[in-house]
């Protein structure tokens, strides 16, 4: 049993990167919800995924439980929880930097409400030459969260995370 | 969600399965076109709109196996029932038939899913009350996607017409279904659970019927109307798509991957 504060608990566990970006950690997309130790002893972890079917969440899983056991914790517990509902609104300024540097367009304005239909974007910026010239090429991309723009300007393709 | 916190009602159980089937099934249905979609966009784009669904049946499956109190994973519902069993209504288990027929299917049933889910999000209970609400940007997006392809391919050229045409003449006779009420959910929708299924008829038809109009295509009138998935009465093919879906975890009881 290792005595420690829920804040380096949350240290700990809160720079496990997601596997599908692994620029940003669990922190930066707002995935990660609470650290906290529980009256027997134990360190439940609450997480959420990004899209129902998000094949990310398993090995996250596994690397927030793998941290804390090498920390010498040994009663650890994930649970997956779904509301409140994750929305890109939770992706940190830092998330967003570090999205753009990586080559994808961070999600741009608020999250639509759930009684309008998909909003459309206005503008996406290139990540690369910085141009607001850009246009969709196909609303789904290389994940459930994101889709495929080009770049009119520099001509070049690149993915932007879709607001949700 | 632990189990220990999830009361027992097998009513809701019943009924999780079924939202849940309805996804699975879908799920599977769509993914058979990884790899033979038109254009490797669309590949991309009913990978991810399946695992979407997929998504929603293990968060669906893994509820009724609690609600029900007879303790099954969403693997035990998945791979080891048998089709009597399954509760999804006909439309999801047809084949995909071509393009057209595909997108006919995904956006009726996306259109229906958006309206079940808009008003699922209020339910008393609070676990299908998240799981609708993930769900509904989910299926938003789904709707949108396949609208868009509806109104492109209905108001396209002279053969994408005809063929839009005949993808929704195809399914047709099993969209009643959808909206088809029974004792279980007029019993949970007056406890403030689940959607009268009822309900749903109007403004799904409503937002169906303004993208037909732009779409040029016309709502077909079939002669009948098919139903009885929701009692595990289900179509020839259901068979097939279940050995398809169960085979591996049969032949190999037990393993994990």
């Amino acid at each position: 049993m290792v005595t420690t504060t829920i804040q380096s608990l949350r240290d700990l566990v809160a720079d496990v990167p997601d596997p599908e970006i692994p620029v940003l950690t669990i922190e930066d997309l707002g995935i990660l919800r609470d650290v906290r130790s529980t009256a027997d002893g134990a360190i439940e972890v609450d997480i959420t995924p990004t899209y129902s079917g998000c094949p990310a969440m398993d090995a996250i899983r596994d690397d927030i439980t793998q941290r804390l056991i090498d920390a010498g914790h040994e009663r650890i517990r994930v649970r997956l929880i779904l509301a409140p509902a994750w929305t890109t609104d939770w992706i940190s300024d830092d998330g967003r930097r570090k999205l753009t540097e990586f080559g994808i367009a961070p999600p741009s304005g608020a999250a639509p409400h759930r009684s309008g239909p998909v909003t459309l974007t206005l503008s996406v910026r290139c990540p690369r030459c910085g141009s607001p010239d850009t246009r969709e090429l196909s609303r789904f991309g290389s994940t459930a969260c994101k889709a495929l723009w080009r770049c009119n300007q520099c001509r070049e393709p690149f993915d932007h995370f879709k607001a949700l | 969600m632990s189990s220990s916190e999830i009361a027992v009602d097998t009513r809701v159980g019943e009924y999780a399965l079924r939202l849940g089937d309805d996804a699975l099934v879908l799920a599977q249905r769509t993914g058979e076109w990884i790899a033979s979609a038109p254009e490797l966009e669309e590949d991309l784009a009913l990978g991810n709109l399946a695992l979407d669904l997929l998504g929603q049946a293990r968060s669906l499956l893994t509820y009724a196996g609690q609600a029900d109190g007879s303790g099954r994973s969403e693997d035990d519902l998945a791979y080891f029932r048998d089709e009597r069993e399954f509760r999804n209504c006909q439309l999801v288990e047809l084949p995909s038939g071509d393009f057209g027929a595909t997108m006919a299917r995904l956006f009726v049933f996306a259109s229906y899913q958006y309206e079940l889910y808009s008003r699922l999000v209020d339910s008393a209970d609070q676990t299908l009350a998240a799981i609708a609400a993930k769900a509904l940007k989910e299926v938003a997006y789904h709707r949108d996607h396949t609208g868009a392809w509806v109104i492109r391919l209905g108001d396209g050229t002279e053969e994408s017409h005809r063929r839009m045409q005949a993808g929704l003449d195809t399914i047709w006779p099993y969209v009643r279904e959808l909206f088809e009420s029974d004792d279980l959910v007029t019993e949970l929708a007056a406890a403030g659970i689940a959607v009268d299924p009822a309900d749903l008829d109007g403004p799904t038809m409503t937002h169906v019927r303004a993208v037909f109009l732009e779409a040029t295509l016309d709502e077909p009138e079939p002669a009948s109307h098919h139903s009885g998935g929701r009692r595990g009465i289900h179509t020839e093919q259901m068979g097939y798509l279940l050995a398809e879906l169960q085979h591996l975890a049969r032949s190999h009881p037990g393993a994990q991957w």
